[in-house]
């Protein structure tokens, strides 16, 4: 019977206001059928682009709703999307908090969605199926695949941009997996054969023969594939030394592909840049970019980030993947890959994906059309370099074929050696030709061998009967998804309807919230302290801290000596095992702003004059400026008249200075808030109004990002306006309380 | 093996090259290189390739490892296990689904070696 083909049967699209619902996703699984999802480039891209104040020149079509930057409050909240795929790596073991981590990280620019395999999946003879947790990773099932695959269905409505889906077709059953996939509608793939041969130990004869079938359902699929080469820098000891080996491993593996179909426009490299600092990392990775790029013009750059030398200081790895996306703008990069600065501690977090995301974003932003102004320079060193790279390569591959081809150079240790080919240090990676997992398990193909699919690598043959060879059997899967059959569970404990049900409070009161970092409600948080003592000591202080904060399972995952014995910082996580119900919370109601219109309306009948000042011993303007100038969206906009005084003026100058020119309000910042004298300030205006009796003559509004409201008040101040206020914000205020009084008045 | 770096020596018959041709010539060793593993691709087949024959063929992955393990068993493998369903089908007049369910239950293994030419698997 023939199963209905609906892409997106019966779920309505997603609510950006609402979580979305795992277990919706799930129902009727079975039924949906994602069918081909062929990779997806950002489109706009080689296009000028005016976004708010600023042309663009290396970007893509905006998404219809996002998370911009942060920064970009003060450029009118733009958010331009850069040219190059962005890539999130996001496996916390259960798929269905995935999701959610995955929508963060479609509004916040990734639309290439890589899911890691869970540990050992690569040794599996098989696929696997169902939902059973995974550890460093998912277990990458048909169902996983579906489930996921629906919801990023959704969220690509949602953010107005086609998201890529991508895993891994390596280990031992890769064939059976580039089925799955192209089923399951994954737009890209990592596959190269040299990956299992020397990182998973698997037989090189079967990798091979397996990777033909593999490539050529990755090529029908219109997947784009990613090779494995970066690894090499990250398994070598000296990685600053493998750049020849790895611009071997890229060649063989796109060679080797392009033979089995893929187009060369739908392979791209895993280059990473092999150094990070302290090392002179730009001086040594930038000619191997270039070297890299000449080398391999028709084919893609997926830039990876550096992981290599990454330690547990999220700051120091951020830096090093910033000068990496450098590399990317001067040299060029079709997928933008991004490395959680989490990764040197633990399996990425939520906000750890959105971090590393944001750091590409960011920088890819900035450094819009740097290319047009500084240019690679080939005439000096950076020349020779190149030149030295692409030879060395040669020669190693030289090499190879003098002793016997692939397999024998495999068995003799050339790869991941520390030596800088054609130096050998001689401590390479050796497999046996015979040897590896699955050695012995491939067959020659006999006289009459008939495989009755429509993409096939080598030969077939086809009975004289039927004009293609899945004619056989009336068509097969990849051009009759309802003959696809659907395993769900086979673990009745470990799997997805268990984890919800455990979890059932969460998903039937989205009110209940726990603060988490990988899974719903796993309850960690983390907490940065500053301790006086030297590093050993300051750990085990912050765990009895931790303790005594009432936290459960303390760790200390990161600390860093400022000096030995004056102080350490650390990083300690540890969970909470309560709930906060936000219905329950009492929320302040947001008030509601006056129109533009209104306001501008209001200041026309009656005026307003204001006056303004940074006070105290404070020489920030910046922030009070947004407030006031008319070019960012200031009160001078609508009409208010106004007088500032500049930065650290006393206190009672301002009350004078409000006095004289028979002002309506009067505007206080403080931006210092240390010693707490913003709030002694506030109080200190207040105070000064009271005694001169003119306190009911002013509004007293203060700012300042260390402000609220509530603190205001207290300080006795009408108002106050934190970070993130604007103009209209103020203007609303001051039109609303006059108005009121005139009411009162009435 | 451990070696001093003689690049210099070594790179003797590249230096007078120019750039495009040093293009060539990396490419050209590259196709080299994997010629053996691409011709051997056509020649051979594996438990993983015909696993996946036998998904795209409308069997699950319960099922197909079964039919192909059976094959493994009886050195039939070279012959295809999608080709073994097919005939098995045509031979006892079943849809192509029934045939698979039957071998997946143990069911015709008899029939299977004279589905095929003679010969068993060639491992190389």
């Amino acid at each position: 019977m023939t199963k209905t083909f609906n892409k997106h049967a019966q779920l309505e699209n997603l609510d950006k206001d609402e979580r979305i619902d795992v277990r919706k996703i799930l129902e009727n699984l079975e039924d949906y059928h994602p069918g081909k999802h062929p990779w997806h480039w950002r489109e706009g891209r080689n296009e000028k682009r005016v976004i708010g104040d600023f042309e663009y020149h290396e970007t893509s079509k905006p998404l219809k709703q996002s998370v911009p930057l942060a920064g970009s409050r003060g450029f009118g909240y733009i958010d331009p999307q850069p040219d190059c795929v962005i890539t999130t790596e996001i496996a916390s073991g259960r798929f269905e908090d995935d999701i959610r981590r995955m929508r963060m990280a479609a509004w916040n620019g990734a639309d290439h969605i890589m899911v890691i395999r869970t540990a050992g999946q690569s040794h599996i003879d098989s696929l696997i199926e169902g939902t059973t947790q995974g550890i460093g990773g998912i277990a990458v099932t048909r169902k996983q695949c579906r489930a996921t695959r629906r919801a990023l269905d959704l969220i690509e409505e949602e953010v107005g941009r086609p998201l890529n889906f991508h895993s891994y077709v390596s280990g031992i059953a890769g064939p059976d997996i580039a089925v799955m996939f192209v089923e399951e509608g994954i737009s890209g793939a990592h596959q190269d054969p040299q990956y299992n041969v020397l990182y998973r130990n698997i037989n090189g004869l079967r990798s091979f023969v397996d990777a033909c079938e593999s490539k050529s359902i990755i090529a029908y699929g219109e997947m784009l594939q990613i090779d494995g080469a970066h690894n090499a820098n990250a398994t070598a000891m000296e990685a600053w030394k493998v750049y020849p080996e790895l611009m071997v491993q890229h060649a063989l593996n796109c060679a080797f592909s392009v033979g089995c179909g893929i187009k060369p426009e739908n392979i791209a490299l895993s280059t990473v840049p092999p150094t990070a600092p302290p090392a002179p990392c730009m001086r040594l990775d930038l000619p191997y970019a270039v070297a890299l790029r000449d080398l391999f013009r028709n084919f893609k750059m997926r830039a990876q980030q550096n992981t290599k030398f990454m330690e547990s200081e999220a700051r120091e790895a951020t830096v090093t993947h910033t000068l990496d996306i450098v590399i990317s703008r001067l040299t060029s990069a079709d997928i933008q890959s991004t490395i959680t600065p989490d990764e040197g501690r633990n399996v990425p977090w939520h906000y750890n994906n959105i971090a590393a995301i944001n750091t590409a974003r960011q920088s890819l932003n900035g450094l819009d059309g740097i290319r047009e102004m500084v240019k690679i320079d080939r005439e000096g060193p950076l020349g020779n370099q190149v030149r030295e790279f692409k030879e060395r390569a040669i020669l190693f591959m030289e090499e190879m074929l003098e002793i016997g081809g692939y397999f024998e150079a495999v068995e003799q240790g050339f790869f991941i050696d520390n030596g800088l080919y054609p130096e050998r240090k001689g401590d390479g990676l050796v497999r046996e030709r015979n040897g590896g997992i699955g050695a012995g398990t491939v067959v020659a193909r006999a006289e009459d061998y008939f495989a009755p699919v429509s993409v096939h690598y080598g030969n077939n043959h086809i009975p004289a009967q039927f004009k293609s060879a899945s004619e056989a059997i009336g068509g097969d899967t990849f051009e009759d998804p309802a003959k696809i059959i659907f395993v769900d569970e086979l673990d009745p404990e470990d799997n997805v309807e268990t984890r919800i049900k455990e979890k059932s409070h969460y998903y039937d009161n989205p009110n209940l919230v726990r603060p988490e970092v990988e899974w719903l409600g796993d309850g960690i948080v983390v907490l940065t302290l500053m301790l006086p003592c030297d590093k050993r000591r300051a750990e085990f202080a912050s765990l009895e801290i931790g303790k005594r904060l009432g936290l459960k399972d303390c760790t200390v995952i990161h600390s860093q000596i400022l000096h030995p014995s004056e102080g350490t910082q650390i990083e300690m996580k540890g969970t909470v095992d309560f709930d906060i119900d936000l219905s329950e919370l009492n929320i302040p109601e947001e008030i509601p702003l006056l129109s533009e219109t209104e306001i501008r309306d209001y200041i026309h009948t009656r005026p307003i004059t204001v006056v303004a000042a940074t006070v105290g011993e404070d020489e920030h303007s910046v922030g009070l400026k947004e407030i006031l100038d008319i070019k960012h969206g200031g009160i001078e906009g609508f009409g208010v008249h106004y007088h500032y005084l500049g930065t650290s003026v006393p206190v009672d100058k301002l009350v004078d200075a409000a006095i004289e020119t028979n002002a309506d309000a009067i505007l206080q910042s403080t931006i210092i808030s240390h010693d707490d004298v913003h709030i002694k300030n506030m109080r200190k205006l207040h105070d000064i109004c009271l005694e001169r009796g003119v306190r009911d003559k002013f509004i007293l509004i203060c700012g300042g990002t260390q402000v609220t409201n509530e603190m205001a008040l207290e300080a006795g101040c009408d108002a106050g306006f934190g970070r993130g206020s604007h103009g209209i914000d103020v203007a609303s205020f001051i039109v609303k309380t006059l108005k009121a009084r005139e009411t009162r008045e009435e | 093996m451990a070696r001093k770096d003689d690049y210099l020596q070594r790179r003797q018959h590249l230096a007078q090259m120019s750039d495009e041709e040093l293009y060539q010539h990396f490419w050209d060793l590259a196709k080299q290189l994997v010629a053996p593993m691409l011709e051997a691709g056509k020649h051979y087949t594996t438990p993983s390739i015909e696993r996946s024959v036998l998904l795209r063929m409308g069997f699950s992955s319960l099922e197909a490892k079964p039919i192909v393990n059976g094959l493994i068993d009886r050195e039939l493998l070279g012959h295809g296990a999608g080709n073994c369903v097919y005939l098995l089908a045509e031979k006892m007049n079943l849809s192509i689904r029934e045939a698979g369910l039957a071998l997946v239950e143990g069911k015709y293994w008899d029939q299977v070696p004279d589905l095929f030419q003679k010969g068993e698997d060639r491992h190389d």
